[in-house]
């Protein structure tokens, strides 16, 4: 308490400045006076008794020093002198300040601006209220290798009277089409139960979100449209509560309209910016009644109940299934081994970006490490510049402590001057940088340059300027006076513990950069090879064009319901589609089959039941499912290998026919010929279909569903036998890239003017666009690569010019006593070969180290790959020897007369 | 000729609270004097380091001070102890006689006392 009091009040003195200083003098002249009079009557003489009274009263200068420091806060004052002696420190020396502080501003520029798109990504994932109560569900059939096996009705309502959770809701993402207001559009909607608002916590801006009476058996009419469809289709119209929108022909109640900030959760950007809710029971006509063992593919989140830890909770939901199987044992039968399992839904949504961010966080705070590094060094040279200053102020009698703080506030000043150099330019040019950023990336629209990225900034800078300009100002203040100072200038001695320290800081540098730069190769490698990969199929002069049927509720209402319905239309538009100049070639599948091209919630996963083995288990596994007709193979030149392609014959009433590739009949038919063997498939609803369907041909595999894994089972289905209702058709042909998605859109609108058009894309961006995030790791860490090698060669270059400069009293000595010009120059090298070698080898420990942790992120590449192991190691020292050159080469042309006598 | 012992570290505060306490409002000479008076001369004080102690005192609330106006004109400045200044004098008095008498008694024990 005493303390504080005391505190405060000398931290007022410090900011109102200083009387009492004059107090002080007045009262020591009043002391004086006093004593001079005592001293007087005890008859001393008048000039003796002043003296008395002076030698009793003590130094009056350190006494009022003494007071001063009482008074104020020496600490502050202190730093601020040190503060403005910095300052003009560096303003005389603008080049070597320049220079810190842009390397400075380099290394926490890049950290922070990959820290701004991990705080957006990985610490905030979910803009909802107390996101950690948020949990994705999923049920698994460990047993039978199923995974991800939806809920049924029963099961939902079962957790919802579990007690564990707040609320639970079951979503299915799709699209609509929207007709009735301009242009038929394709918007992202999806279906969800009543309490699915209520798990994210969000409220409409404007009417309301869904209640329970929403749950009624079948579809709801009743809808929920973003800010954005709302602004966009309806001019933000205030009185839109009510009214009906035409939606897959069905008509629909817009009953709330969402807030501008509320954006969906989802894996996928086009999940997250879903545009329209609608209520859904998810049983009754058209859907199943409510069976327990009907299970649904979708996705369910929950949130927990306030309190309860996702641990807690997986307990209570494993003890909750153990007694749900024990009550009905027919609906989960025991080889299934039926499990719940929940995650934290924050998780779930950043776990395929995750380990690219996490390689990048490193990757730049190597860099940063080097940067610092890099300044330190320039400290540690600056000081043997600076001996002299340091022993002059010794001498005259300042404390050691005192220099070092000194020093050390001027280092600082550097690491945060190029700290907010580095967020200012991060700031300006964020919205440049933010293009370089793939779509794919979940929130990329919530990335910003905030106040808690400036903090980072400048924490980052602090820790930095403490960690490693610490050391050069101890050891700059560390010196012995009198040799300093005899030593007039010529280099300091005493700097054996700097220049130990330097080469330490090179080496490590040197290290760092290696390992960067072998994290760079092998991802660079990983990216070159999945580029010349062979697809199995030929993307070239292919454009994809989207275009999708509505899905009323009522099926009879459907113009397109049969595959002998929507045969008539396809083939019209397949026709005139071939009109349009240039183009050779078309066809037409359902979404999931355009190669790289489709969301994951795209693919068509259906449960594959084979002829002879539907008994073997109740879950049979589920197969990669592709509607196309019958010219999509050759129009992506794919390669059948036996057997047939379907055919013109192959038609709604005939016998269903299918094709396998290598994959399937592998992984499903290993030894025999799948040629002539008979599948069921399943229809939408997850139901087996009670057809049988013939496989009739097995072609080559092609990677349309990932480049990087080539062995994915797929079944196509022949689209004039089993209609589809999201599509797209494929042109082969030299055509206008810009006007063909409107040329295709004329002709399909000609014969059906409601059917929305959309996307428009060359096979070749498709596939390069799926490798984005790939190519956006690889793209920054060589470009940090790059930065560490460029840091690292200045860094070598200054110790080695450095050391010449130190060495050049003795290299002019040996010159004199007739030393070869070619002897310097490699004795000059060899310091520099010396230093890259150590850092070399320490550098590829470290590689090894790191590139095991990388393994999950490269393809098609060993983590320890020798090439480039070899090859990074020949740059580096290559690097490493370039840089030395330049003071060898001045070493060698060192005038050994002018040398001498400079000294 | 043997040194004078320098003042404890800590004591010199007492000693200016204690003078406050007997004597009421003293000024800085006033109180020196005082301190010189009672220890008998054997205490070394350079009265000069007395002013950033009663500063330090002030500052913490223990005594407060004034301009004052004295005999022939002059205007010294008078401290005087504050009720925060004679509860800290309290509690230090108390601690120093425990203090001493710990002190003491270490020095009465002989070594056919202990057990």
């Amino acid at each position: 308490m005493r303390f504080l009091r005391r505190f405060f009040i000398r931290l007022s003195n410090f900011t109102a400045g200083r009387r009492a200083d004059q107090r002080l003098q007045e009262e020591m002249a009043e002391h004086l006076a006093l004593q001079t009079e005592e001293n007087l009557r005890a008859g001393m003489s008048p000039p003796e008794a002043r003296r008395q009274a002076a030698l009793k009263l003590g130094a009056a200068q350190a006494i009022r020093e003494h007071h001063h420091a009482e008074q104020s806060l020496p600490l502050a004052e202190n730093f601020l002198f040190d503060l403005r002696y910095a300052f003009r420190m560096l303003y005389r020396s603008p080049g070597f300040s320049l220079i810190a502080i842009a390397t400075m501003a380099l290394g926490v520029g890049a950290t922070t601006a990959i820290y701004s798109v991990i705080d957006a990504t990985l610490l905030h994932p979910l803009p909802y209220h107390h996101p950690s109560e948020l949990v994705r569900l999923e049920a698994n059939l460990p047993g039978v290798g199923a995974h991800d096996i939806g809920l049924s009705i029963p099961e939902l309502r079962d957790l919802q009277n579990s007690g564990i959770f707040q609320y639970v809701s079951l979503s299915f993402f799709g699209t609509n089409n929207l007709t009735g207001s301009g242009q038929p559009a394709s918007i992202a909607s999806k279906s969800v139960t009543p309490a699915y608002f209520a798990v994210l916590g969000v409220d409409a801006q404007l009417g309301r979100t869904f209640d329970p009476h929403d749950a009624t058996p079948g579809f709801n009419n009743e809808v929920v449209i973003s800010d954005g469809l709302w602004k966009r289709a309806f001019g933000a119209d205030p009185h839109i509560i009510g009214k009906t929108l035409r939606l897959d022909n069905d008509p629909a109640h817009v009953v709330g309209v969402m807030p501008a900030s509320f954006r969906d959760q989802g894996q996928t950007s086009k999940e997250r910016s879903t545009d329209l809710w609608a209520a859904c029971g998810f049983f009754g006509d058209p859907a199943p009644p409510p069976m327990r063992s009907t299970r649904f593919p979708f996705d369910t989140i929950a949130r927990l109940q306030p309190g309860l830890s996702p641990e807690a909770a997986q307990a209570r939901l494993s003890a909750l299934v153990a007694s749900l199987k024990k009550q009905y044992p027919a609906d989960y039968p025991s080889q299934g081994a039926w499990t719940l399992h929940l995650t934290p839904l924050a998780e779930t949504l950043v776990s395929n970006v995750r380990q690219s961010l996490i390689l990048l966080f490193g990757a730049v705070g190597l860099v940063l490490l080097i940067s610092s590094v890099n300044v330190a060094n320039l400290l540690l040279a600056r000081a043997s510049a600076r001996g002299r200053e340091m022993a002059v102020r010794q001498a005259l009698g300042a404390a050691r402590m005192r220099l070092v703080r000194q020093l050390f506030t001027e280092s600082l000043l550097l690491f945060v001057l190029g700290g907010i150099t580095g967020f200012a330019v991060l700031f300006c040019a964020r919205k440049f940088l933010l293009r370089f950023v793939p779509e794919s990336l979940p929130r990329l629209n919530d990335i910003s340059i905030s106040w808690g990225v400036l903090a980072f900034a400048i924490v980052v800078s602090v820790a930095a300027g403490t960690i490693f300009g610490l050391a050069p100002a101890w050891l700059t203040s560390r010196l012995n006076l009198t040799e300093t100072l005899r030593q007039e200038g010529r280099g300091s001695n005493g700097s054996r513990r700097r220049s130990r320290l330097r080469h330490a800081l090179v080496i490590g540098e040197l290290a760092l950069s290696l390992v960067l730069m072998i994290a760079a190769g092998l991802l660079l490698r990983s990216f070159w090879d999945l580029f010349q990969v062979q697809p199995g199929f030929n993307p070239t002069r292919v454009t994809v064009i989207e275009m999708s049927l509505p899905n009323p509720n009522d099926p009879k209402t459907d113009i397109y319901g049969t595959a002998t319905q929507e045969a008539v239309l396809l083939r019209e538009v397949l026709r005139r589609n071939r009109t349009i100049p240039g183009v050779e070639e078309t066809a037409v599948s359902d979404r999931a089959a355009i190669p790289l091209g489709h969301s994951q919630s795209d693919r068509g996963m259906t449960p594959l039941v084979r002829e002879g083995q539907e008994v073997r288990s109740s879950q049979p596994p589920l197969i990669d499912t592709l509607i196309v007709s019958p010219e999509y193979f050759h129009v992506l030149g794919m390669t059948l290998l036996r057997g047939r392609l379907f055919v013109d014959q192959d038609l709604e009433h005939t016998p269903l026919v299918a094709v396998i590739n290598q994959a399937a009949a592998r992984t499903y038919w290993p030894n025999q010929d799948p040629v002539g063997k008979r599948v069921r498939s399943s229809d939408d609803l997850g139901r087996a279909g009670p057809e049988w369907i013939t496989i009739v041909g097995v072609i080559a595999d092609a990677r349309t569903e990932s480049l990087a894994d080539a062995g994915i089972p797929q079944i196509y289905l022949d689209i004039y036998q089993r209609p589809a209702k999201f599509l797209a058709f494929y042109l082969r042909g030299r055509v206008d890239p810009a006007a063909i998605a409107a040329q295709v859109r004329t002709r399909i609108q000609s014969v059906d003017p409601e059917l929305p058009v959309f996307r428009g894309e060359t096979l070749d961006d498709v596939l390069s666009s799926s490798l984005s995030v790939r190519r956006f790791s690889m793209v920054m860490v060589a470009l940090f690569a790059a930065t560490a090698l460029l840091l690292a060669g200045l860094g070598i270059y200054g110790t080695i010019s450095f050391l010449v400069n130190e060495q050049s009293r003795e290299i002019a000595i040996r010159l004199a006593l007739g030393a070869q010009r070619r002897d310097i120059l490699s004795m000059v090298l060899r310091q520099g070969l010396t230093l890259a070698a150590v850092g070399a080898g320490v550098g590829l420990a470290g590689a090894f180290l790191v590139s095991h942790l990388m393994a999950g992120l490269l393809y098609g590449v060993s983590p320890y790959d020798l090439s480039i192991f070899a090859s990074v190691t020949a740059v580096l020292t290559a690097v490493a020897i370039a840089s030395s050159y330049i003071p060898a080469l001045r070493a060698m042309r060192l005038d050994p007369i002018t040398t001498l006598h400079a000294e | 000729m043997k040194e004078k012992p320098d003042v404890l570290q800590g004591t010199l505060a007492l000693m200016v609270l204690k003078t406050l306490d007997v004597l009421g409002p003293q000024h800085g000479y006033g109180i020196a004097r005082r301190i010189e008076q009672i220890s008998g001369d054997i205490l070394a004080l350079n009265q000069g380091t007395l002013y950033p102690l009663l500063l330090k005192l002030e500052h913490e609330g223990a005594i407060a001070s004034e301009w004052g106006a004295s005999e022939n004109n002059r205007r010294p400045r008078f401290y005087r102890l504050t009720a925060i200044g004679r509860k800290q004098l309290q509690t230090e008095t108390r601690d120093w006689n425990q203090t001493a008498a710990i002190i003491a008694r270490f020095f009465e024990v002989q070594a056919e006392d202990l057990p």
